[in-house]
């Protein structure tokens, strides 16, 4: 199992009250991965601006940290999707945004726009900060897709440069795969004992991805699985939220069509109800 | 092979109990019959043949253990508009269709229609279905038969009627009248006795076997003519024969009328919300603790409301009053509904005669009484101890469907408590955003094996079933915790459904917790109150909910302290290292033993400041030591992140206890006091008992489990766990 490490890093900044923390955890982030950062500025470049970022960068600039800021005016979504295939990012960071009074946070429409399009991964964070949150608990996606083992694989290997403790692997397994209905004692103890089977099954399915990851990357964690029988894409979320997660680890959208935008699914649930920060593998 | 023949026997043995329960049932199903469909203004005897039909199918397809099918209370009303719009041969057809639509209900798995009805609505509907019954079969009791367009004014009537009663001439209604009025007298006493020879008979066949002797008495004592007038007398009941040779004519000619399919779906409608509510009421009841199959119900009910159409007879439907007499005498399955059909029919055959000789005033009196039981003051009174709220759904539901309809009724109720639910949230949004959204998380805990529920948004009417889908699929032995912290509203429907699981768990030794509504907000005291999560939460606190109550209880049980009061004060938690890095907002639902030695609290608190910070809610125990230990750390391995505060120190490994030390992560700065206090018995303790998160700071022990609020029986373990370890530490 190769693992593809993230070696640039890129975010867009724009003059925000959020762009001192913004620009903090991607660089945070890029030291922590070992990257290079990009900044992205869509506007017209300025000494003032640069001065600026680069006051901000200060603290990581003198630790090594190599940075390179990009101004392009234009369409932010055009702009963010050009650079990034340019100056070949790995990993693109996007705001959230919060909803007013309530602790929920949605993707906005211009982020969401780039996290559908975007050829590379996408982490999205809920609540930048300036000081460090550590990050504790990672849940990463278990589905049963070609795009999971490269999947579970990054989570480990974020974890492992985040220095998390520890990595949750959630199995969904949709209300189809159990092709039964309960509806008296008879078949919700069939219904129960497919279930056992599915956990079973699934566990081991993960068990074999886990052991073709370098031990390196696994051996400091706890690693638990943990199977859940609800929507896809959207329960995984809610997982996250109760069991307090820092981030979560999800495969990419297969493809996005009209339909699937009208009827929501997978990626697109997270995208309305961010339950925490969410990296989105490519 | 040899379960098979097991079975076989079983069945054989049950035999005899199921055949005198049906017999039993029979005896009420005779009088009921006759009487359901005399205020349906139905042929008398169409009632017994929906009752012999359902027994027959039901018991032969059906999917539930105990319950009884027959004419219902419920469509009483729908089935005298169907019958009084478009003429009784034209009603069979439409008997007939909504059979065919309920049974197409029960292969679209449509069993979990009911849970879309808001409890307060189905209640009015019940309540106004029970007021028709009641106003119209009253004047007849009374001997005073009136006509009249508008239920309501049935009821208005009442008064007159008995004053005209009072002032009858006529010897013909003054009997009649006294009969009713014994019947009546008769109803509501017959539950007050207890004697078991009395209790043998039920009290509708009581009134039957009395009226029937009195009317012999006259005839064969007395040679004389009955003095109740004849006009109150039930009249064309057919022999058997009749009944077989001279099937109805189905009249299928006004089925493209619009009255025609209005009449089929409130048949539907009703017949299968009166099914659905009495298969769930006898669900609870069953001794065996069987699950029904409600869509194979479903079916069978439809077939039989075909099948009863075709012969001349009413809508089939499941009656929670005869099963409940079916399940408290002892039936066992579903042979006794197949009984109670033989019955009738041997009835039928044997006294069709004698049948005419009941009154009809005293067949009303069962009606009336039936009636006043469906919207008896103590089910208002009871709506009305809710909240305000759910009056003015109840009240609503009630008077349209007086004034209109059923169909109408039902769906203003549902109206009205959507538009109450935005006026209460002052947000529609809430509901427009989420109503789609599969808003419950259901997973079994790995380490114990508890089903845990958690519910995002809101919970009501609307989306309960998605709720009710996941509860559906836990067997009832197992334990439930159901966490609402991350909803902001849940609604009386949801709540009283709760209610309803919870007391199916603990019948079938399982356990079901509702947790997190602590810090929602209701108008009552009500444990059935609707409740909204405030954005600020308000210091004193309206009526505690029921995991307040049973902690209360478990208090009082023990003789402990119980405060559900917010203590902000907590100093006491400040020392230990756990909370180092988090800010305590307060204690509440404090539970100690009177010296305050040992306590058990809820804990709300956050790890982080401002916009990182996260609120969590615990269960945790605090007990004072009477000496000094050293500090230390205790937690199964591999559960790093809670004690990552202590990062930089070791695990402590105990000499010659292996187990424990692949086990258990044992951490603390005095190693050497530490190896000393851990001895056998202590690491024994340890080893044998569940694990928990243990920490000391020197003078008390600081002891939790997970990171969310515990249910009761988590609560009574840890504190169970708490005094044993206070004992081992003080040996």
């Amino acid at each position: 199992m190769s693992i593809k490490p993230f070696n640039t890093i890129g975010i867009g900044v724009t003059f925000s009250p959020n762009l001192k923390a913004n620009i903090y955890e991607a660089a945070r982030l890029s030291q922590m991965l070992k990257a290079r950062l990009v900044l992205i500025h869509v506007g017209d470049k300025s000494p003032d601006k640069e001065a600026l970022f680069y006051s901000i960068l200060e603290p990581f600039t003198k630790s090594e940290l190599e940075v390179e800021i990009v101004f392009q005016p234009g369409d932010p979504v055009d702009v963010i999707l050009s650079t990034s295939e340019e100056k070949q990012i790995d990993l693109l960071i996007l705001g959230a945004l919060q909803r007013e009074k309530f602790l929920k946070y949605y993707v906005g429409s211009i982020a969401r726009k780039i996290t559908r399009k975007a050829k590379c991964s996408i982490l999205l964070l809920i609540n930048p900060s300036v000081e460090r949150i550590p990050c504790k608990h990672i849940v990463v996606n278990g589905l049963k897709d070609p795009k999971t083992e490269q999947t579970i694989a990054s989570a480990f290997y974020v974890a492992n440069s985040l220095k998390a403790k520890k990595v949750t692997i959630v199995e969904e397994i949709t209300q189809d795969e159990l092709a039964i209905k309960v509806e008296d004692d008879k078949s919700l103890r069939k219904a129960n004992i497919i279930k056992e089977r599915i956990s079973l099954r699934e566990n081991a399915r993960v068990k074999a991805i886990i052991e073709d990851i370098p031990e390196a990357h696994t051996k400091h964690i706890s690693i638990k699985s943990q199977p859940i029988f609800g929507k896809k894409g959207y329960s995984i979320g809610h997982y996250a939220q109760i069991s307090r997660a820092d981030l979560l680890v999800m495969n990419s959208p297969s493809k996005m069509t009209f339909w699937d935008r009208l009827f929501p699914h997978d990626i697109e649930h997270i995208l309305t109800e961010l339950p925490t920060d969410v990296l989105i593998i490519q | 092979m040899s379960s098979k023949k097991n079975n076989i026997k079983a069945f054989f043995n049950a035999l005899p109990k199921n055949i005198f329960s049906g017999f039993v049932v029979s005896l009420i199903a005779l009088p009921l019959g006759l009487g359901l469909a005399m205020a349906s203004e139905a042929p008398p005897i169409s009632g017994i043949i929906a009752a012999v039909v359902g027994g027959v199918v039901v018991s032969l397809f059906g999917g539930s253990h105990v319950t009884i099918a027959g004419p219902g209370n419920g469509l009483v009303g729908v089935l005298l508009v169907a019958i009084t719009t478009l003429g009784l041969e034209s009603a069979y057809a439409a008997i007939i269709c909504s059979g065919i639509l309920l049974a197409t209900l029960g292969f679209l798995r449509m069993g979990k229609l009911a849970d879309f009805f808001p409890s307060s609505a189905i209640q009015g509907m019940l309540a106004a279905i029970g007021l028709i019954i009641l106003g119209k079969q009253f004047h007849i009791m009374l001997a005073h038969k009136i006509k009249r367009e508008d239920t309501i004014d049935y009821l208005i009537e009442i008064p007159y009627t008995i004053n005209d009663a009072i002032h009858y001439d006529k010897t013909g209604l003054i009997y009649a009248a006294i009969a009713g009025v014994l019947s009546l007298i008769i109803m509501v006493l017959y539950p007050r006795i207890r004697n078991k020879y009395l209790q043998l008979i039920p009290a509708p066949m009581w009134i039957v076997i009395l009226s029937i002797g009195f009317s012999y008495y006259f005839e064969l004592v007395a040679h004389e003519t009955n003095p109740i007038s004849s006009l109150y007398m039930i009249s064309g009941i057919p022999e058997f024969k009749e009944i077989v040779a001279q099937l109805p004519t189905v009249d299928f000619g006004k089925v493209i009328t619009f009255p025609f399919w209005s009449s089929v779906l409130a048949l539907t409608l009703i017949a299968s919300i009166e099914s659905l509510l009495s298969i769930k009421a006898v669900d609870k009841l069953d001794p065996e603790k069987r699950r029904s199959n409600v869509n194979l119900d479903l079916k069978a009910l439809g077939l039989a409301t075909i099948g009863s159409g075709f012969l001349g007879g009413l809508n089939v439907v499941t009656v929670i009053a005869r099963s409940s007499v079916n399940v408290n005498n002892n039936a066992s399955n579903r042979s006794s509904n197949f009984f109670h059909a033989t019955f009738l029919v041997i009835f039928i055959v044997l006294f069709s005669t004698q049948l005419t000789r009941i009154p009809l005033p005293a067949l009303m009196a069962i009606l009336v009484f039936t009636g006043y039981k469906l919207a008896s003051p103590t089910s208002i009174r009871r709506i009305f101890s809710i909240g305000k709220e759910q009056v003015i759904i109840f009240l609503g539901t009630l008077f349209v469907t007086l004034k209109v309809g059923l169909i109408t009724g039902i769906l203003s109720g549902v109206l009205v408590t959507f538009l109450i639910h935005i006026v209460i949230n002052k947000s529609i949004s809430l509901f427009l955003r989420n109503v789609l959204k599969p808003n419950v998380l259901m997973y079994q805990e790995q380490d114990n094996g508890n089903y845990y529920v958690s519910v995002k948004h809101f919970c009501s009417f609307l989306n309960f079933y998605r709720l009710k889908e996941k509860l559906d699929a836990v067997p009832e032995n197992r334990d439930v915790i159901i966490d609402f912290s991350l909803c902001e509203f849940v609604d009386h429907t949801v709540m009283e459904n709760l209610n309803n699981y919870r007391e199916l768990f603990i019948k079938r030794d399982g356990h079901f917790d509702v947790i997190g509504l602590d810090l929602h907000d209701s108008d009552s005291q009500h444990p059935f109150a609707l409740r909204r999560l405030l954005p600020v939460p308000s210091i004193i606190k309206s009526g505690l909910t029921r995991r307040q109550n049973n902690i209360e209880e478990l208090a009082k049980n023990y003789t402990l302290t119980y405060d559900s009061k917010k203590e902000k004060e907590t100093y006491f938690l400040d020392k230990f290292h756990f909370f180092r890095t988090k800010s305590i907002h307060h204690i509440y639902n404090k539970l100690s033993t009177k010296n305050s030695v040992l306590s058990v609290f809820d804990i709300e608190f956050s790890e982080g400041e401002f916009i990182a910070k996260e609120t969590v809610r615990t269960t945790m125990l605090h007990i004072t030591l009477d000496e000094k230990i050293p500090e230390f750390t205790l937690d199964r391995e591999g559960f790093l992140e809670k004690v990552y505060a202590f990062a930089g120190f070791k695990d402590i490994p105990i000499q010659e206890h292996s187990d424990f030390n692949n086990r258990f992560y044992l951490l603390g700065e005095d190693e050497v006091a530490i190896k000393t206090l851990f001895n056998n018995d202590i690491i024994h303790f340890f080893e044998s008992n569940p694990y928990y998160h243990i920490e000391s700071n020197g003078n008390s022990l600081l002891i939790f489990s997970k990171e969310r609020l515990a249910s009761i029986k988590e609560v009574k373990a840890l504190f169970d766990f708490g005094k044993r370890l206070k004992q081992v530490f003080s040996e």
